[in-house]
């Protein structure tokens, strides 16, 4: 009997998490969504004229700059990210690897609001001086992303070339094959499907960070033109003007909000599949 | 044996909270909480720090937010007395309004900076796009970098209808979310320029003259400077007895001093 | 077609993959470094243990050292016993199948979710709907939101690594289902879920865009759950963003990396040890 009742529970308890993820989908789009009904999808998302206070609620300008932004960390991110992850899973001796990995992840740990401050202190200015415009730029927040990102796919990465079977590698270098042409021909290709799941999770964080966005993109409403315009991602969008909102502005920051929603969920959803598919 | 341990330091860790939870009753009937203008916050938390240490057994929570947030948080009672930076929109009418003290919007540069006056219609050009270049104000040709807050903000509320009448603000604009934000930009960019409250200013930035007039205590109280605003409280129809006695300090000589001696200027 | 010898282009590939690596790690020490060098000569006894004073120009961090422990302690009393159980659920009372299928995927999904939409929930629910206004608790709550993927995932894990033998062993005594769990498994289990725990607590330390939304951002010092409270790391962000004191910055920032960093060092240690005592 109170092997039942446990039973009961534990079920229960098992579907918190889906459930939570259902009351954030069922609060944000009861929230998000009639402002965008009133709008009409079509201004909604293809224009760029944001000005919630007087009736016009366009988030393209916004959907372009996080997109861009979050372009500009995966260039620059990933191909730093899968040079960590060969070496330190191929190159490098196990006793270093013990210390090393633990400490690319505990780069993920440092806050974002340290990154984003160091990114205004350090790099903003050197964007300013040597390469022009504000220096609070599309490029900054790309650069600190990509920083943001790495320890993420490095670790993904690095799991999925070592579940590659040793069978493949030994196979490769029986055959003559030097140790890094059976990296490039043989593990990267198998871990293939490991890889681009991480790139996806890596993506997945880069278009939902706030913070370190907010202080070094310069936040200016305009679709940019150059790697060293400003920006103004919907995440930042939604920190900087919720606190000061009412009546409609607020519903159409959760509506922005909603446009995020449904571009995580898709990027995870993608993930799911892929890591499925292995 | 570990486990219960575990079980040991769940029920403290229980009993803690309860603790914590019964040591206050629910009813805030000892707390105050004041939302709103990120421009009076700094001012409201003086004055709550102050009036704390008279009435010590009184909490005062002192949050941002935002103007417009500010008077909807005492709408909807999440506070008790909103803070606001712009006037009330008439569709607020149904709250009561209190003006505790005006402040000036200073037009702010980099130090280095040489242009020392500006007027309203240059600032007009800067903001709507159209004066892209310091040469245009007599210093070199380089782009003109200018700072907006974010919409919603009482300080760009005020600055619109002050400066910009029905003109936009271009898009291009920098934007941040609070006068602190703005300056530190400013401080930091020898080309760039912005507005934030007077209170505010200290020796990192320059503030300039507006039609000539350098904005200070004297100029702003008698009008000749014209980029002013009111720093308001606002309460609902029914306000607390505490909201009401914490007004009364704000306005009595003692809480004008304090605003005075913080760089406001008194509302008489 | 001149074709580069495989040998000699491998050495160039392998000094140009451990220049780039090298590089990666160099960034983490730098800011690690900086953020020390900067920050730790401001601190001091009197700094933890005195309350910030005139916005935080002056005084120490004591209150928002009190308020991160507060929400902390929130998010992880809902957080753990929902985490804790859906693991158990996962691994002793259900076979893989489509309902683990569909709490997997809500794991995950969850999991993904950004902090800043995390926030937008939490604002709407606690702080609006249910009238509890920015407070600790508001703010606690959509933490433990935040924090039960990684208390579920590392639980499971780890109590999947408890032998299988420790059961049948429990079982073929008589002893009962819910019994050999609390008293067999999860003992043996406790310390990679502990370990999970800590780890959920870095990651809270350091979150800023979910707490300014629900806990907001008042700097007394909070004697209650239901009032607003400043966490350590949105108090740097208000320092540093609004320039109010960069020494006080400095310093909190130290603060937070040295938490994070002592924090993710020792859940290491204990992962290490854990690894070893098992194998």
């Amino acid at each position: 009997m109170k092997e039942k009742i446990i039973e009961k529970i534990l079920t229960l308890l098992a579907f918190s998490a889906i459930g939570v993820l259902l009351l954030i989908t069922v609060f944000i789009f009861k929230e998000g969504l009639p402002v965008i009904l009133k709008a009409g999808i079509k201004d909604f998302l293809f224009s760029a004229k944001w000005a919630p206070t007087k009736g016009h609620f366009g988030i393209l300008a916004m959907i372009i700059s996080s997109l861009a932004v979050t372009f500009g960390s995966i260039v620059m991110g990933v191909p730093l990210a899968l040079a960590c992850a060969v070496t330190l899973a191929e190159f490098c001796p196990p006793r270093l690897l013990v210390f090393l990995k633990p400490t690319i992840e505990l780069l993920a740990g440092i806050p974002s609001v340290v990154f984003g401050f160091l990114g205004v202190i350090l790099l903003v200015p050197i964007i300013r001086e040597y390469l022009g415009g504000p220096g609070l730029s599309l490029l900054a927040a790309s650069i600190i992303l990509a920083i943001m990102i790495l320890p993420t796919i490095t670790s993904i990465s690095i799991d999925a070339i070592q579940a590659v079977p040793l069978l493949y590698k030994e196979g490769a270098l029986a055959m003559g094959a030097t140790h890094w042409q059976a990296i490039w021909l043989v593990i990267l290709p198998a871990a293939r499907s490991g890889v681009v799941t991480a790139i996806i999770l890596g993506m997945a964080r880069a278009i939902g960070e706030t913070m370190a966005v907010i202080m070094v993109a310069g936040n200016a409403l305009k679709i940019p033109s150059s790697l060293l315009d400003p920006v103004r991602t919907l995440t930042s969008t939604i920190a900087l003007e919720m606190g000061y909102s009412a009546g409609d502005h607020r519903t159409a920051l959760f509506a922005a909000g909603m446009i995020l929603f449904i571009f995580i969920m898709a990027l995870t959803i993608l993930a799911n599949l892929l890591m499925r598919k292995k | 044996m570990r486990f219960n341990q575990f079980r040991l330091g769940v029920t403290l860790f229980l009993c803690l909270m309860a603790l914590s939870c019964s040591s206050k009753n629910f009813t805030h009937s000892q707390a105050l909480t004041i939302a709103g203008s990120t421009s009076v916050q700094p001012f409201a938390e003086k004055l709550a720090e102050i009036y704390m240490d008279i009435n010590p057994k009184l909490i005062i929570n002192v949050q941002g937010g935002g103007s417009t947030a500010g008077i909807k948080a005492c709408r909807e009672k999440v506070a008790q007395i909103g803070t606001s930076s712009r006037e009330l929109h008439p569709n607020e009418g149904d709250l009561t309004k209190i003006i505790i003290a005006k402040d000036g919007i200073a037009v702010i540069v980099h130090p280095q900076n040489p242009v020392n006056d500006i007027s309203i219609e240059q600032l007009r050009g800067i903001f709507s796009g159209k004066i892209r270049s310091w040469s245009r104000l007599g210093w070199v040709d380089k782009p003109i970098y200018f700072v907006n807050r974010e919409e919603g903000s009482g300080t760009r509320d005020a600055f619109e209808s002050l400066v910009m009448k029905k003109g936009e603000i271009s898009d291009e604009a920098l934007v941040q979310d609070s006068n602190g934000s703005v300056r530190e930009i400013i401080a930091n960019n020898p080309q760039a320029i912005g507005y934030i409250s007077f209170g505010i200013l200290n020796h990192q930035v320059k503030a300039l003259a507006v039609n000539s007039v350098i904005p200070n205590l004297t100029t702003i109280k008698n009008n000749q400077y014209t980029l002013t605003r009111p720093f308001i409280f606002v309460l609902p129809s029914q306000p607390t007895p505490l909201a009401s006695q914490f007004v009364d300090f704000v306005l009595s000589q003692e809480g004008q001093q304090i605003l005075e001696k913080e760089g406001l200027v008194g509302f008489q | 077609m001149m074709r580069l010898n495989p040998i000699l282009s491998q050495k160039i590939i392998k000094t140009l993959l451990w220049i780039l690596t090298g590089s990666t790690i160099g960034i983490l020490f730098f800011i690690i470094i900086y953020i020390f060098i900067k920050g730790l000569p401001q601190l001091s006894w009197t700094f933890l243990s005195t309350n910030p004073v005139d916005m935080g120009r002056s005084g120490g961090i004591l209150a928002t050292i009190v308020s991160t422990v507060y929400l902390i302690g929130i998010a992880l009393f809902f957080a753990t016993p929902l985490g804790l159980g859906t693991a158990i659920y996962l691994t002793e009372y259900t076979r893989e199948g489509l309902i683990t299928k569909i709490i997997r995927f809500g794991t995950e999904s969850l999991a993904g979710i950004p902090s800043i939409i995390l926030g937008l929930f939490g604002f709407a629910i606690f702080v609006i709907a249910f009238g509890w206004g920015w407070s600790l608790l508001s703010g606690g709550l959509t933490l433990s939101a935040m924090l039960l993927p990684t208390i579920i995932r590392t639980s499971e894990e780890s109590i999947l690594s408890v032998p299988q033998e420790y059961r049948e062993v429990a079982f073929s005594l008589g002893v009962g289902k819910w019994k050999t769990i609390t008293r067999v498994v999860l003992p043996a289990a406790l310390p990679g879920i502990v370990t999970g725990i800590v780890l959920s607590i870095a990651r809270s330390v350091g979150e800023t865009a979910v707490i300014i939304f629900t806990a907001g951002s008042s700097l007394r010092f909070p004697s209650s759950i239901f009032e607003s409270g400043r966490t350590l790391a949105v108090h740097f962000y208000i320092l540093a963003r609004e320039g109010i004191s960069m020494p006080m910055a400095y310093g909190t920032a130290a603060i937070l990396v040295l938490l994070i960093l002592i924090i993710n060092i020792s859940a290491y240690m204990t992962m290490r040890f854990l690894m070893k005592r098992y194998s």
